[in-house]
């Protein structure tokens, strides 16, 4: 035992070593982790972010370098009074506000550098990198920014702001400070856009110093700079709706129908785009993300959820022409109301004589619709079956769901299917008819669309039965094609040969039916107007609101060139705003230039901000006059 | 005859180890002490150069150990003790501080650490003592002489401070333990030994609460025997004692760094920057190495001299990066197999003498071994003593070769004699 203990214990001892390494080296992997990141660190050389041109190659958006004043805390000399005076005079900032800034980056790190002030002018700058040497642990840094040369499609370009940690989390490419798309075309082409990030990778020391680059370089990257892009916007247009739109509420979006194209998406109301750039950025945009009132960052073209009122009656009669319950000719009798079952009848403005397709379309009877409607359904032996037959007609025209358009944001809408009222009415305890959804009949009732999904059906009844889905993206350089869902084209359920007297219809609209006093000399129209009701809650209670403006046109009415859809939130008549604006916009991008001054005029000095102010004035009001 | 000239079998096995060992240890010194701004290999302000000097002598040290004749340690064993202990208090005169320990002299250019060479020393003077026929480690004034031999240099190195450095003494415990000390001394060293860990860790309640648990055990099982209540709970009394005395110490006589020191290592505490950065820093280079390592002169760590004194008591650091696991194991079977080469060697002297020596040589190195890779492998607290053949430093090369090379030349008499 003497002999043997000294021997036992050296072997037991080993092996305990050997484990204990085995354990540090090959089991536990964290230290790999922690290797790499306190010895070598990563330099990243930031690419130009791409520019952004409209349809016409006007330049949209492009870059300005902006100066960063930085600080190591570390490296910060002892500054006498005057110095510090002299730095913060410099900085425009207080000297209490410095040492706050100084103490604030000794505790993120002493070695590592932060931001004093960020995004000084290149004028600023001037200035500034003249003194900047004096102040030891200070020094400027360069950032590109974005500079945009037009103010306004705040919410087509959307913006671009630093990562959060979420974002840091989800995708590693990113890194604390770096800038990234945050919404619009910013964010949905940010990939294209933002470039890849050149990287060198240096060898560090204990002190966080760099000594050399690791392993002589051979991992290190270049830059690759971001891609120009081109959108389908007009820029002219583009300015020229969101002029029509000032002092209202709504959104205009135009389409070319032949490809799909969005020549224009305005929401109103918005906001200049510089202001979500520089010093202000974020002021600014606590500003606009509390403004719930208005609500400038939300879009109303892609989020806003409309009943799409009587636009929606080219789709009932086109479904009824398709599924063969009405004959072109056959008319409808309206006495200004329509009857079904016990309840109250359905009302309608317009009241003799009987009318058929065209007309119907062109003076909008509520009556003639309804008819249609309920016969479409009733065609079936069930509700339940008939209902779903008529969604399926109404999804081939991209209704019902999100369009798959290449902006980020967006709404389904609604178009009810058989258990949508199933539920609704608790089926089968108790049993739904047609005419418990003949409001749906005029775009009232349970449908709703956004303003993007109108110019969508009213592009597919221009192209007499089919669309490309909308898109903003026209030409990414360097890149032959844009994504290939955007040079499909999808056919909508409805034979082509029933668009004609819808067409018509639509024509008649600004011939001889509501829109007759919107005609534009020159410019064959199609449109139909709408005036769809809405409520809000004031104090819990369901209250209606003046009715929103709705309008869709198309033009020329042969080979179309441009859809519009137009709402006007609370703008009562469809032609007393949608209408209108509609009208100028189809004349500005097909002539380029204005005759009927006296509906710009009109539009361009009304405001509806005294509407908007009833809900919220506490007082009761008077809607729709 | 004993110690006499002729045909000497020296133990090339052992031999062969240690050119491994200084070789190996040499190449990581190099890369851990490497820096791009060299302008060349014969600069002789550069470390790898100066340890490659060191080593180039030692050579020639170990020619002039082998040259002289067994008999010469022997007899002159009592002489080298006292001056050994002349050269340690000397330091208390002469010595010059650095790091904060006042370990060194001065001669010239030379720094020479005297504690480095007193190990042999002592190693001589207890086999000396305990061969001595009328040596009986049976006897109560034998042992505490013995003891007081073993400790002296380790109570003048206390001071100094070189804590680690003395701690090193209580391997030759394990030589007199082989002569036939009583088990006793080993088994109380344990368990004070596991008191002192056992109370740091879990605390004074929960460590008497064991022992009691402990002690209800082994009498219950010893029902039969009639156990002697009065001495069993003489046991337990002083094992709390001592528990409860440990705590006081910890908390109230030892300084607040070294308690971090123990903190760190038991888990009780994480630190990365101060204190811990050391072992976190040596953690993660040893760590990052991986199965292979990252090649040598490619440690990004080593590079970036993250572990502070990587060259001496944390050069093991480098070859966890550089070799990965397999370097490491390589250099740990190497150890390992030196010491059981050692030990093995030990058992088959003729001389009482030799034995002595050669466990002393075996269980030094041992504990210098595991010592210094469980400290950077942050295993134990951080004990500052070097790794031998590995550290950078002429003393502590010169010191182990010294006390492995007598042993050879010893052990090379034992051959003829047979």
């Amino acid at each position: 035992m003497r002999k043997y203990l000294l021997l036992l214990i050296v072997l037991i001892f080993g092996i305990i070593i050997i484990s204990r390494l085995f354990y540090l080296q090959v089991y536990n992997t964290s230290a790999q982790i922690s290797s790499e990141n306190n010895a070598i660190k990563k330099k990243f050389d930031f690419p130009q972010r791409g520019f952004i041109f409209d349809r016409n190659g006007k330049l949209l958006v492009s870059n300005q370098p902006s100066y960063d004043v930085m600080v190591i805390p570390k490296n910060i000399k002892e500054m006498d009074c005057d110095t510090k005076i002299e730095f913060c005079n410099l900085l425009k900032i207080t000297e209490d506000e410095l040492d706050n800034i100084i103490a604030k980056a000794r505790i993120y790190s002493p070695r590592l550098p932060s931001v004093v002030i960020p995004q000084f002018t290149k004028d600023e700058y001037a200035y500034l990198s003249e003194k900047i040497w004096k102040y030891d642990g200070f020094y400027i840094q360069k950032r590109a920014l974005r500079d945009y040369q037009v103010h306004n499609s705040a919410n087509v370009f959307g913006y671009i702001a630093e990562v959060n940690q979420t974002i840091i989390n989800k995708n590693p490419y990113y890194q604390m400070g770096d800038l990234i798309g945050k919404a619009g075309v910013e964010q949905e082409y940010e990939e294209v856009l933002r470039g890849i990030k050149g990287v060198k990778y240096q060898q560090m020391d204990r002190f966080n110093r760099v000594i050399g680059p690791y392993k002589d370089g051979i991992y290190d990257t270049l830059p690759t700079n971001g891609k120009d892009i081109t959108l389908t916007i007009d820029a002219v247009l583009q300015e020229y709706g969101e002029r029509l739109l000032v002092n209202k509420r709504g959104g205009i979006v135009a389409l070319e129908p032949s490809t799909g194209e969005i020549l224009a998406l305005i929401t109103a109301p918005s906001y200049d785009p510089k202001l979500l750039v520089g010093r202000e950025r974020s002021k600014n945009f606590t500003k606009l993300y509390y403004d719930t009132i208005s609500r400038p960052l939300f879009d109303r073209v892609l989020q806003g959820e409309y009943p799409p009122g009587s636009p929606f009656k080219t789709l009932t009669g086109l479904i009824g022409l398709q599924e063969g319950v009405i004959d072109i000719n056959e008319t409808v009798v309206c006495n200004g109301r329509y009857f079904y079952g016990g309840r109250k009848p359905l009302g309608c403005h317009h009241t003799r004589p009987p009318l058929s397709m065209v007309g119907g379309i062109a003076k909008s009877c509520n009556s003639y619709f309804a008819t249609v409607y309920r016969r479409s359904i009733e065609k079936y032996p069930t509700p339940q079956e008939g209902m779903d037959n008529w969604r399926h007609h109404l999804e081939s025209f991209g209704l019902g769901n999100y369009m798959g358009y290449d902006l980020p944001p967006g709404k389904k809408g609604l178009i009810p299917s058989a258990n949508f009222y199933n539920r609704w009415y608790n089926y089968p305890t108790y049993k739904w008819y047609a005419t418990a959804t003949i409001s749906n009949a005029i775009g009232q009732g349970e449908v709703i669309l956004t303003p993007m999904q109108m110019v969508n059906f009213t592009a597919a009844i221009a192209n007499r039965g089919w669309y490309y889905k909308p898109h903003i993206i026209k030409k990414i350089n360097g890149v032959d094609t844009i994504p290939s869902k955007y040079t499909k084209r999808y056919n909508t359920t409805i034979n082509p040969k029933h668009f004609d007297p819808v067409v018509e219809g639509m024509h008649q609209v600004y011939t001889e039916g509501t829109a007759a006093r919107l005609r534009i000399p020159g410019i064959e129209i199609c449109g139909k107007t709408g005036t769809s009701e809405n409520y809000t809650k004031i104090g819990g209670k369901r209250v209606q609101l003046t009715d929103h403006s709705i309008f869709i046109a198309f033009a020329p009415k042969d080979n179309p060139k441009i859809a519009v859809a137009v709402i006007v939130e609370n703008g009562y008549w469809g032609s007393r705003w949608a209408g209108r604006i509609a009208g100028l916009m189809i004349e500005k991008y097909l002539k380029g230039e204005i005759t009927r001054t006296d509906m710009e005029n009109y539009v361009l000095n009304g405001s509806l901000e005294e509407e908007y102010a009833k809900p919220i004035s506490g007082k009761p009001f008077n809607i729709n006059y | 005859m004993i110690g006499s000239r002729g045909n000497k079998q020296f133990d090339w096995i052992t031999i062969l180890i240690y050119v491994a060992l200084v070789s190996i240890g040499w190449i990581n010194i190099y890369s851990a002490s490497y820096s791009a701004s060299a302008t060349s290999f014969f600069d002789f302000s550069q470390i790898y150069t100066k340890q490659l000097v060191w080593i180039c002598l030692s050579f020639v040290l170990i020619t002039f150990i082998l040259a002289v004749e067994a008999k010469f340690y022997e007899r002159f064993s009592s002489i080298i003790y006292i001056v050994s202990l002349l050269s340690l208090l000397g330091l208390f005169v002469l010595g010059k501080n650095v790091n904060g320990a006042t370990s060194w002299y001065f001669l010239g250019g030379f720094s020479i650490q005297p504690s480095e060479f007193a190990k042999a020393a002592t190693a001589l003077a207890l086999a000396k003592y305990v061969s001595d026929i009328q040596t009986d480690l049976k006897i109560f004034n034998v042992q505490i002489k013995a003891l007081v031999l073993i400790f002296l240099p380790a109570l003048i190195i206390i001071p100094q401070p070189d804590p680690g450095s003395a701690l090193v003494y209580i391997a030759l415990i394990f030589p007199l333990y082989r002569e036939g000390l009583h088990y006793i001394y080993l088994l109380l060293g344990f368990i004070v030994a596991s008191l002192f860990v056992a109370t740091l860790a879990f605390g004074v309640t929960w460590v008497s609460f064991g022992i009691i648990l402990i002690a209800g055990f082994v009498l219950l099982k010893n029902k039969k025997r009639k156990p002697n209540f009065f001495k069993y709970g003489i046991i337990v009394a002083a094992c709390i004692g001592f528990s409860v005395s440990v705590n006081f110490i910890f908390e109230n006589v030892l300084e607040q760094r070294h308690r971090d020191r123990f903190n760190i290592v038991l888990g009780k505490e994480v630190d990365t920057k101060d204190i811990g950065y050391n072992t976190n820093q040596s953690e993660i280079a040893i760590g990052s190495g991986g199965w292979t390592g990252k090649g040598w002169l490619q440690g990004t760590q080593t590079k970036g001299k993250f572990v502070p004194e990587q060259d001496t008591d944390y050069i093991f650091s480098t070859v966890g990066e550089e070799w990965g696991f397999l370097g490491s194991l390589l250099v740990v079977l190497l150890f390992l197999a030196l010491i059981i080469r050692l030990l093995i060697l030990a058992e088959r002297q003729k001389s009482q003498f030799s034995r002595v020596y050669g466990y002393s040589v075996a269980a030094i190195i041992f504990f210098h071994f595991f010592i210094n890779i469980g400290m950077v492998s942050g295993l134990l607290p951080t004990i500052g003593i070097p790794l031998p053949f590995f550290s950078y430093g002429g003393s502590g090369l010169w010191g182990f070769t010294i006390l492995l090379f007598i042993f050879i030349r010893l052990d090379a008499s034992n051959y003829v004699n047979r």
